[in-house]
């Protein structure tokens, strides 16, 4: 059993947390919020440059941008701000010590390493090959080092979170089963370590490769492990934000889920089936079966996608339920009308929760059809499908989760908490129209890839509708908004840690009544399925993504036309 | 009280601890077991996504 002098109670929370895992949620979190800004400022660049009339960069400074945007705003910021979630999930929320924090900062420092590594390649100019770094393109061997040190990284990660969890099991600082929100981190985990593997199993050959070490990798070979890395890091988000979802509407409202069951079925048809989705990228690949493509793609027939709708419809559902029992039973959505929207807390989960669903997921399943995915295979639709799930579905998740974790842990208050309240609106909404200008242009063919989308120096020219250039500077400008918003989040959260105003303990306590943060390590369910306004809403998602599939039936047809 | 629609243990039971002898159902063992969960998790995307793929990749014939 661990010393109790090296936990602390939370004032706000009564959580009792064990003083290394503190700081390595601290270091970990802070970490990722600065790759953010890494990651972010190289967005904006990317937005301006595909911005016909701005077009900031030129070629080559374009794609050397692009590349750094991927990795640190898809891979470094998000998978530094996973590891603090897992430790949060596993030590604090469990009320146990961390397994082995020496292994942790040891995870820590390679991860920080490996990113460092693989930035100073790419910005070197030699390793310009975007984050896909598809083969034969060829990329500095310190690259892919970088990558896979990092790599190495959030793996021993992992095992420290699953090495937390068989302690809390031995010292018994739970009974019975996980908590949900564990739960979900566990489902987060596990993708991780095969999303993580398949990064080591393709990327150290390709090492090997770049040294002249290795003679020849397969393209098509190099793309199929490639993405189990690629999309299954995607993956790992949805997992993760999830699990927040299921916190923040536990600490917000003392919400309970609609059904533990369920929502433990739903997170575990995540583990058995949403990784096999990286085959959305091999859908136009000649040589691969259409049995196997299908299989993969449609998550196992599906059941994956099953398990989102029932979250979408049980993290509200949850929400409604503990807003009806407190009295907010008038008309179908006064639960909702009497929300927190001025909590940037509630407003960036909700605003999570609604554009993840409608943007990242409706689009997500129509590109996973095979005969659909040859409309947009490559376009600009795909960046603007996966800004509706990583910017405005993770990364507006986190950031809602950052405004509860960053004053608790650091026993701080926000600097800038009349800010805060925009935050969430802006961000989310300019990267939310973001995704919509992107996938409109997508729609109407600019490829995704390309500096230039005039063609200017191409043997064949060819002319793309003036639509589609207006989508591109719509997107420049929502860019603009959500990177705003961006930064304030950046600004007020390095602002709290360093120079917010100590809590008083009197503050601490007032705060402490609208929180429930023990509903988060608890159990149970809401004890009700009167929740007639999600049902309600849940309808509205199903009628547009129905619509949404079919139209691009529609537009299918369209490419072949019969007269 | 325990949680009778999950079957899942209230804070301050444990299955079968409490004199109630009622065995501990099936898919609650397994959704217990983070390590089973692992192997799962990790087996099934490498069998029906890589090492089917990769299959497929060197079941394409070579030019000469």
């Amino acid at each position: 059993m661990a010393n109790d002098a090296n936990f602390r109670t939370c004032p706000d929370t009564g959580f009792k947390i064990h003083l290394p895992a503190d700081r390595l949620i601290k270091w970990n979190a802070v970490t990722g919020v600065v790759f953010l800004l890494i990651g972010g400022i190289f967005g904006i660049a990317v937005a301006l440059t595909r911005w016909p009339t701005v077009h900031l960069l030129p070629a080559d400074m374009f794609y050397l941008v692009l590349t750094a945007h991927g990795f640190n705003a898809l891979l470094v910021w998000i998978i530094f701000f996973e590891m603090a979630i897992l430790y949060f999930a596993s030590s604090v929320l469990l009320g146990c010590r961390l397994a082995t924090p020496k292994w942790a900062w040891a995870a820590y420092a390679l991860m920080l390493i490996g990113a460092v590594v693989t930035n100073i390649a790419v910005l070197r100019g030699d390793s310009s090959v975007m984050f896909t770094s598809y083969v034969p393109m060829k990329a500095a061997p310190d690259f892919y080092l970088g990558i896979i040190v990092f790599a190495v990284g959030a793996l021993i990660g992992c095992f420290v979170f699953f090495g937390t969890l068989v302690i809390a099991k031995r010292e018994k600082t739970y009974e019975g089963s996980l908590p949900l929100v564990t739960f979900g981190a566990v489902t987060a985990a596990i993708i991780a370590v095969f999303t993580i593997g398949s990064g080591a199993v393709i990327l150290i050959p390709t090492l090997l490769w770049s040294v002249d070490l290795v003679a020849h990798i397969d393209t098509l070979m190099y793309k199929i492990v490639w993405w189990a890395l690629g999309h299954g890091s995607q993956q790992i988000n949805v997992a993760a934000q999830i699990a927040l979802w299921y916190a923040l509407a536990a600490i917000l409202f003392g919400a309970k889920p609609l059904s533990e069951k369920v929502s433990r079925t739903a997170f575990l048809l995540y583990i058995l089936f949403l990784q096999l989705a990286s085959a959305h990228h091999l859908l136009v690949d000649p040589g691969l079966s259409s049995e196997y493509k299908i299989f993969n793609t449609s998550y196992a027939l599906y059941l994956a996608v099953l398990a989102s709708m029932i979250h979408g419809l049980t993290v509200p559902g949850a929400v409604e339920a503990a807003q009806r029992k407190k009295g907010y039973n008038n008309g179908l959505f006064e639960w909702l009308r009497r929300a927190p929207w001025g909590n940037p807390s509630f407003s960036g989960f909700a605003l999570s929760l609604v554009l993840f669903g409608f943007l990242g997921g409706i689009s997500g399943v129509m590109m996973g059809t095979e005969q659909l995915n040859i409309i947009t295979h490559n376009t600009m639709y795909v960046p603007g499908h996966f800004h509706g799930t990583v910017v405005v579905g993770t990364t507006l998740t986190f950031m809602a989760f950052a405004y509860w974790v960053v004053p608790v842990l650091w026993q701080r208050e926000l600097v800038f908490p009349g800010l805060a309240k925009w935050q969430p609106y802006l961000f989310g909404i300019g990267m939310g129209l973001a995704s919509v200008f992107m996938m409109g242009a997508g729609t109407l063919g600019i490829p995704r890839r390309h500096w230039d989308i005039n063609f200017a120096d191409a043997v064949m020219s060819y002319d793309f509708p003036g639509a589609a250039y207006l989508m591109m500077g719509l997107n420049g400008l929502a860019a603009l908004i959500g990177g705003v918003g961006g930064a304030i989040f950046i600004l007020n959260m390095v602002g709290t840690i360093l120079w917010g105003k100590k809590k008083v303990k009197a503050a601490a306590a007032e705060e402490k009544a609208p929180e429930q943060p023990a509903a988060v390590s608890s159990y149970g369910n809401a004890g009700t399925l009167a929740v007639p306004g999600t049902f309600t809403l849940a309808m509205v998602f199903l009628v547009a993504f129905v619509l949404y599939y079919f139209v691009n039936w529609k537009y299918l047809a369209g490419v072949w036309p019969l007269s | 009280m325990g949680d009778t629609e999950t079957g899942v243990p209230a804070p301050g039971t444990t299955p079968g601890s409490s004199g109630d002898e009622e065995p501990i159902p099936f898919m609650q063992q397994v959704l217990d077991n983070p390590f089973l969960l692992l192997f799962l998790g990790v087996a099934i995307p490498t069998v029906f996504y890589i090492i089917w793929g990769v299959m497929e990749v060197i079941a394409i014939p070579m030019t000469n």
